[in-house]
């Protein structure tokens, strides 16, 4: 067997969520290859050689495979396909994106978001916003999946090191430009990887109210997140949604400030170590789930938690 | 202009599932049913670019037995000018749905298809994104706001850790992600109306369509239930069951 798993990366850093890939595709077992695409990957590709279980890096470096636009990306891999059992790549907005246009070029079903290795065709992902887990059988002559990183404990650092070969870029695909992107404010922590997540709901009431979960993050070094209703609110950003619909989180520890606990939400969390609850309502779903839970008015509670940090 | 947008039935997002207790599958038998909210959103969408005058019809289209139809007739109410229905009785993968649908784009040739990123039954996210590589078009998924400038669309998208915008040559592929707008109620008066609104059948079978699953569902099951824990009485009790019990602060 012989794998193909595509990086996630900035064109600087390779993410976290491409080693998490990388140890799903060692379940698989086989030999894997890690293709890089992007542009000027400089440094990257020698920084990936070290991934353990890898053992070839494929570099795409082109103007082309800059800002990831999955017409190219997909194109590429598409090309790449046939020597290979598996194409994996993170479930991610990039992952997402380009992976089903692969899978369609070369007229095979994907798997979508996999938690669970059981055999080299066989896998476990949910259903229904995470209220169901399918177990499917693929019998495709290869097998094209995301995975859901956050599943897959991420793959250290190899004894040997992986050859590096450069790939030549096809010709670009022209009906599609990229025209800006607009990082929302990053001297926040990144949530999906974060160690601690702090998130607020509905009973903030407030985007105002909502610096108050701002505040407790910055206290405990820990990423915001949000419940989509506070993010239909107008609180903060989309992007801050956990949940089913937004990101999925597994953090050591996961503390949900006026949040009701919808369904939603909690296919969003619920994987995480240790969940606290803070909210004023007793009978609230989020208190069945969480480890440990504080009934009462947040604006006290918060406060004081900040206090005592 | 002519917009084409697929959308699909699934269990109301409302309804608290039920898997089967023998693990073939998630009870969809006498549960209320919905048209998949995303779409709602891309329906919406393109209903009001009509009503910007940029677009000049709205198409909806929807895979599925003879029930799907009540979707078909909501949409029609909200405003789409008329429907095609594809008769398919089981469930197909998105490879399936997305070459049945592309028959459906070369035969009324729309400069644009919007549909939701995801349906929230088989959570894949891949329909139209398969749709827009089988018919060569570029594509923008997650739209988070969406601009018909001359020829072109476009897009900004909802992606990790922020935006991204670009630009795509008509026709083009936009998938919904739910900041791009709220989706309008049914009124009665369109309701009514949308009784008499087309609806055009094909049947999936003769479409000349591979329809054979290449994908085995074996086993449907629930996930591990999360125990509930205990309840703090204050605050100086939590921060100590964090600090000394669970060891994570």
């Amino acid at each position: 067997m012989s794998i193909l798993v595509i990086a996630s990366h900035d064109n600087k850093v390779l993410a976290k969520s491409t080693l998490q890939v990388v140890s799903a595709a060692s379940l698989i077992g086989g030999d894997i290859h890690l293709l890089l695409a992007g542009s000027p990957l400089a440094s990257l590709a020698e920084e990936a050689s070290h991934s353990e279980g890898v053992s070839k890096i494929l570099v795409a470096d082109d103007a082309i495979y800059q800002h990831q636009l999955p017409e190219n990306l997909a194109l590429l891999v598409a090309s790449l396909a046939s020597t290979y059992t598996h194409i994996l790549t993170a479930a991610d907005s990039v992952g997402k994106d380009f992976l089903p246009r692969v899978a369609a070029l070369l007229d095979v079903t994907q798997i979508s978001e996999i938690i669970e290795v059981l055999s080299p065709d066989s896998f476990k992902r949910t259903i229904y916003a995470g209220n169901a887990i399918e177990t499917v059988v693929s019998q495709e002559p290869i097998k094209i999946m995301t995975v859901r990183s956050i599943a897959f404990a991420a793959a250290g650092k190899g004894a040997g090191k992986a050859s590096i070969e450069a790939i030549s870029a096809l010709p670009a695909f022209t009906q599609s430009e990229f025209i800006s992107s607009e990082a929302v404010s990053r001297d926040r922590v990144e949530l999906t990887g974060a160690n601690i997540v702090v998130s607020g709901g509905r009973g903030l009431g407030s985007k105002e109210q909502f610096v108050l979960i701002e505040k407790l993050a910055k206290k405990l070094g820990a990423a915001i997140g949000a419940s989509r209703a506070a993010v239909d609110a107008g609180y903060v950003a989309n992007d801050m949604q956990v949940g089913q619909t937004g990101k999925i989180v597994a953090p050591s520890l996961y503390i949900a400030i006026g949040i009701s606990g919808a369904i939603q939400h909690l296919a969003g969390m619920k994987d995480s170590k240790v969940i606290v609850a803070i909210n004023k309502d007793e009978n609230a779903p989020i208190f069945s789930i969480a480890d440990y839970g504080l009934v009462g008015d947040l604006f006290q509670i918060v406060p004081e938690l900040i206090e005592m940090l | 202009m002519k917009i084409l947008v697929p959308v699909k039935r699934v269990v109301d997002y409302n309804v608290r599932i039920t898997v089967q207790a023998d693990g073939s599958g998630v009870q969809t038998q006498n549960v209320k049913m919905s048209m998949n909210p995303f779409d709602e959103i891309a329906l919406e969408e393109a209903i009001r670019l009509k009503e910007k005058q940029i677009a000049t019809e709205v198409v909806i289209v929807t895979i599925g037995g003879e029930v799907a139809q009540d979707i078909l007739r909501t949409g029609l109410a909200m405003g789409a000018d008329r429907a095609i229905h594809i008769v398919h009785d089981s469930e197909i993968p998105p490879l399936h749905a997305a070459k049945l649908l592309k028959v459906i784009a070369e035969t009324e040739k729309p400069h644009l298809i919007i549909t939701g990123k995801q349906a929230i039954d088989d959570d894949a996210n891949q329909t139209g994104q398969m749709l827009a590589a089988l018919l060569g078009f570029p594509q923008a998924t997650f739209a988070s706001h969406l601009e018909v400038v001359e020829n072109s669309a476009v897009v900004t998208r909802e992606v990790d850790g922020g935006h991204v915008t670009v630009k795509l040559a008509l026709p083009a592929v936009v998938t919904t992600d739910l900041r791009l707008n709220e989706p309008r109620f049914t009124s009665l008066p369109n309701i009514m109306k949308a009784r008499t609104k087309p609806i055009t059948k094909y049947l999936a079978s003769e479409m000349n369509v591979d329809l054979t699953s290449r994908l085995k569902i074996v086993k449907v099951e629930e996930p591990k239930k999360r125990k509930g824990g205990i309840k703090v009485k204050d605050v100086a009790e939590l921060v100590d069951k964090l600090r000394n019990e669970a060891k994570v602060i």
